[in-house]
């Protein structure tokens, strides 16, 4: 009985599992799972604040409750975007130099755009 | 080149060209499509809390193109993105934990999708329009 799933070819060219698709698999969903409260929740909000100026739009950014959830919808929408997006460059990008270069720079800007969100957030909640 | 690298060129399933369009086959693609909009959509929902941090004069050019003809459009559809994501996603879901495989159900659960994401876009649009 063999156990591994591969092929004795791809076994040979040492091809097949990283060991890791499992923990994209999960986290996609686990992600997905986490933003459907948050993003109910913010698109009403963004709803209501239709029309709101720049005041009412720092009034609602600032208090601590908006902050935690904003927070929260921003960096699970980036985490749970970038792993959709490498899904999409793994499907059409063919060239393995390009493809890397592009999952390595969607991720380094996922980063960067949550902790821009992060820093923003605090400086209108704690008044900087 | 050695045996391990070099490439196999196995034949190909038929592809998108060769179906007719089907409501399952439509709303993958627009689960994917949406869901690229949305990757660059909470890049500007960043970019729009980074300008609230900043000053007045900032934030009002910021709100000058979300307040244009171009910028409504864009608003209006990504709250369509959203809500279409939001709910084909939990379609989704449905079907990783087992349930909804059948023909008869993916295309109910389909048009259920198709119909909630039209619903709430239709109703935001409607409120939010009369907050501005």
């Amino acid at each position: 009985m063999n156990s591994d799933l591969r092929s004795p070819l791809n076994r040979a060219r040492g091809l097949g599992s990283a060991k890791s698709g499992v923990h994209h698999f999960w986290m996609q969903r686990l992600t997905a799972v986490a933003l459907i409260p948050l993003v109910i929740w913010f698109a009403v909000s963004l709803v209501m604040l239709s029309g709101a100026d720049y005041g009412m739009a720092r009034a609602w950014l600032g208090s601590p409750f908006v902050m935690v959830l904003l927070i929260l919808t921003i960096c699970i929408g980036l985490y749970h975007g970038q792993l959709g997006m490498q899904v999409v460059i793994e499907d059409y990008v063919h060239n393995e130099g390009v493809k890397l270069a592009l999952i390595v720079a969607i991720k380094f800007i996922a980063v960067f755009f949550g902790l821009a969100a992060i820093v923003a957030s605090m400086r209108i909640g704690f008044g900087g | 080149m050695s045996v391990a690298n070099r490439p196999v060129h196995r034949p190909l399933s038929p592809h998108l060209q060769v179906y007719r369009p089907q409501l399952t086959s439509t709303l993958s693609i627009l689960h994917r499509a949406t869901g690229i909009a949305l990757s660059a959509g909470v890049l500007y929902l960043t970019a729009w809390v980074v300008c609230a941090s900043g000053s007045y004069e900032v934030y009002a050019k910021f709100q000058a193109f979300n307040s244009s003809i171009v910028g409504r459009f864009v608003l209006g559809g990504w709250l369509f993105c959203v809500f279409f994501h939001l709910f084909n996603g939990i379609r989704h879901l449905f079907w990783d934990v087992g349930y909804g495989f059948e023909i008869k159900d993916a295309y109910r659960s389909g048009w259920l999708v198709v119909a909630a994401s039209l619903v709430a876009t239709a109703i935001s649009w409607i409120v939010g329009l009369r907050l501005i």
